[in-house]
């Protein structure tokens, strides 16, 4: 049953994007008997829809209008138009996520007072607690069948997995697992176990990774209160004469423009699109943007410090047989000041196919000692590193020059490494690299960060309206019927991968959106 | 991205006719022979006679030129200038329909048998050890002939079936069951 809501209902909460931020929200808003309307950018598919080939699942899938890039990052000379690697889909990222599912930690929500003030970053501390959310991670966690917590058993170790264990255990390293993924390890919510397909990136064929796409979005239209519109752009997000956003202008499948009316609107676009579209929502009352009387919208934008270690071995490993994302090693997930930088980082396995390594591996390469790697992939293993960027006010989405499709201008991703950021990278690259070389490898491959899987930061929590651009609940200070449901959220990023920890606050945030309505104040 | 994927996917066809024709007879179709490519009025072949490719606009010598180069710049010993003419032929495709594209791979092909002439050697082709070759590509790195020619190998080249299976690669799994068992964890030599 799904709900179809009139565009003038203006009782209706809107939320822009149905990925893991907006998807989810949906739902569980949904659940409460609360009335929404999803719009998404992107078409639906589903798993019988998803291809185990890269390059046309990244035609199917991937974000490719406009975007421009500028700054020192290598990603803005190599894919100057694709600063990120995300989807435009129903179940938005959420659709090729790898399904890693990490909390983060204790001290990462307190980075300014942890770490100190750094030269050049924006460090704040979140005005949320992990004892405050821990509960809502606990029903996340649920929601999405992370294996390794409530009674779930892990998955089975892949060959990728092997070798990094046998590493681990020579470098001395006591964390090492096959991970706590959203993925299930036995069946479970009506959803398959995995198969071992090896193609998570693409789309999960077996439907056994969480993805709002086909759990959280049938979920919420079974109950009637939700309307998902797909291939559904929004423009723009209006506001009356008082100041309180009144609905979303957007372009159907058509290629009409429409304005549905709203209660409230949720941003869940990620964290380009989301401030952009705020920015893109300038007024006479609101000239630099919507939510934006800090300054603070678009800036301080994050994508995790990234990079890879590829090695290779005598003999075969078969690395992209099963799950992508294998197995972990949170030992340099710590803050030590002692390596150098601050924050951690994890390591994780990591394979791509052939097709997605010769672009990756090292973009712009060639020549023999490039043929040569792609010679060795069979005998490849993999990690992905990741940990702590920081926040740098200069790092942000503006308006570009050039424009989208529809006429809108389209976004700028500006972003350059922080100190801190290369040094983390730097120890990153380094303990890779002797993990392999501890097992026998002939060659190690430190491979730059590819477009940006994470984003996050553009929207930012802060206690004070000053600071940043919505409270602890993705409130705005601003505009208080306007919240922020995705990634954009985070004050800082942490080490881990940032996906259950939006979910977590969309859980939360749909509970104080519903206590909000009931007492009227929105 | 799209484009480049459906003009790799595109690649291989099936030559019809040529790549039938024995040695001999292409042998006698052929007006020269370039490396270990045969080259005739139209089409470019394998020495050996099990293939061949039909040109539309480029001229057999400028293709050939484009094979060697192909593999010069991502160079596989195991693998076949077949997958090197694969790779390349979407440039005669677009040739076909672009003169100013057609015109910039000629001007791109002149310029390395220029610079070949200048190391003494009567064209590219002609340039024996690919260690003077590699140094002609890079004397040409920033030019928009080789940046074509190399971005449109990395999916050209590299998203070929025939690519995947000699570097070990086995593409698609779900319609085989993934590799739960098959193979999934079956390391042995740590
Ligand atoms: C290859 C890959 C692997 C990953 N692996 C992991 C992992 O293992 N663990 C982890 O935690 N995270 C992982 N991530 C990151 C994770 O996918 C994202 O952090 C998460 O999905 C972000 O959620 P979001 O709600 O912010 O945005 P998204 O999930 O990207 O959803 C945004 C949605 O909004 C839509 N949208 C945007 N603009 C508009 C508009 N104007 N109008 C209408 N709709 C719009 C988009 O089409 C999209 O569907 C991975 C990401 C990628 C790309
Ligand atoms: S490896 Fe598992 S999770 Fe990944 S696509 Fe296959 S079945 Fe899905």
């Amino acid at each position: 049953m799904t709900a179809p809501f009139d565009v003038n209902d203006d009782s209706v909460v809107v939320i822009i994007g149905t990925g893991a931020g907006g998807g989810t929200l949906a739902n569980e808003l949904a659940q409460k008997g609360i009335d929404v309307v999803a719009l998404e950018a992107g078409g639906r598919h589903l798993p019988k829809d998803y291809i185990n080939n890269e390059w046309p699942s990244f035609s199917q899938l991937a974000w490719t209008d406009m975007r421009t890039t500028s700054g020192s990052w290598r990603v803005a000379k190599d894919f100057p138009n694709l600063p990120a690697w995300i989807v435009k889909a129903v179940g938005g990222s959420t659709v090729h996520w790898a399904g890693a599912s990490l909390r983060l930690q204790d001290h990462e929500f307190r980075a300014l007072s942890t770490y100190g003030a750094l030269e050049g970053a924006n460090l704040l501390d979140w005005p949320v607690t992990l004892a405050e959310l821990e509960p809502y991670y606990d029903k996340a966690e649920k929601k999405m069948g992370v294996t390794r917590t409530n009674g779930i058993p892990g998955l089975p170790g892949n060959n990728n997995f092997k070798v990094m264990k046998a590493g681990a255990d020579k470098m001395g390293y006591k964390e090492c697992h096959t991970g706590r993924m959203a993925i299930n390890s036995e069946p479970r919510d009506d959803r398959a176990s995995c198969q071992q397909l090896g193609f998570c990136f693409q789309g999960c064929k077996m439907g056994a990774k969480w993805s709002t796409a086909y759990s959280d979005i049938p979920k919420g239209e079974a109950t009637g209160h939700l309307e998902v519109r797909e291939n559904s752009l929004v423009l723009k997000i209006e506001h009356n004469a008082d100041g309180k956003v009144d609905g979303v202008v957007y372009q159907d499948k058509d290629g009409n423009q429409v304005k549905q009316k709203a209660r409230a609107v949720c941003v869940a676009g990620n964290s380009i699109e989301s401030p952009r579209m705020l920015l893109n929502s300038a007024s006479s009352m609101f000239p630099d943007g919507l939510a934006n009387s800090s300054g603070q919208v678009g800036k301080n934008y994050m994508r995790h410090m990234t990079g890879s270690v590829y090695a290779a071995f005598e003999k075969p490993v078969h690395m992209y047989r099963g799950t992508t994302m294998a197995g972990i090693i949170t030992d340099e997930g710590r803050h030590d000041p002692s390596r150098g930088f601050v924050g951690g980082y994890e390591m994780e396995t990591l394979s791509i196919g052939i097709p997605f390594m010769a672009a990756f591996l090292n973009p712009g390469g060639w020549g023999r000692e490039f043929a040569s790697a792609m010679d060795n992939y069979q005998n490849m293993a993999g990690m992905w590193l990741v940990g702590e960027d920081m926040p740098q006010e200069s790092n942000a989405i503006t308006l570009s020059e050039e424009k989208d499709h529809t006429g809108m201008p389209a976004a700028n991703v500006h972003f350059d490494d922080h100190p801190n950021d290369i040094a983390m990278r730097n120890h990153a690259y380094k303990q890779g690299m002797a993990l392999y070389d501890s097992v026998g490898a002939t060659q190690t491959y430190p491979t730059p960060p590819y477009p940006s899987t994470h984003n996050l930061g553009t929207l930012r929590m802060s206690e004070k309206a000053s600071d940043g651009v919505v409270n602890g609940f993705g409130q705005s200070h601003d505009i208080n019927n306007l919240f922020v449901s995705d990634g954009s959220q985070f004050t800082t990023g942490g080490a881990e991968n940032p996906t259950l920890t939006i979910v977590t606050l969309a859980i939360r945030q749909a509970d104080y959106i519903a206590k909000q309505m009931s007492e009227k104040s929105i | 991205m799209k484009a480049e994927n459906e003009q790799a996917l595109n690649f291989i066809k099936p030559h019809t006719g040529l790549a039938k024709m024995t040695r001999r007879e292409l042998l006698k179709r052929s007006a020269a022979i370039g490396g270990s490519l045969i080259v005739g009025t139209g089409f470019i072949a394998g020495s050996s006679a099990s293939w061949a490719m039909e040109l539309k606009s480029l001229s057999p010598d400028t293709m050939a030129t484009l094979v060697q180069m192909a593999r010069d710049i991502y160079p596989h010993d195991s693998m076949g200038d077949e997958i090197y003419a694969a790779a390349v032929k979407g440039h005669d495709d677009k040739a076909a329909e672009d003169a100013d594209f057609k015109a910039m791979l000629e001007a791109g092909v002149e310029s390395l048998n220029a610079a070949a002439k200048q190391m003494g050697h009567a064209s590219y082709l002609d340039t024996g050890w690919e260690a003077e070759r590699t140094e002609i590509l890079k004397s040409i790195e920033s030019d928009t002939f080789f940046q074509t020619m190399r971005g449109g190998l990395v999916v050209g080249l590299y998203n070929q079936e025939a690519v995947w299976a000699a570097l070990g690669y086995e593409g698609s799994s779900y319609e085989k069951g993934g590799y739960l068992n098959r193979g999934f964890d079956d390391i042995k030599w740590l």
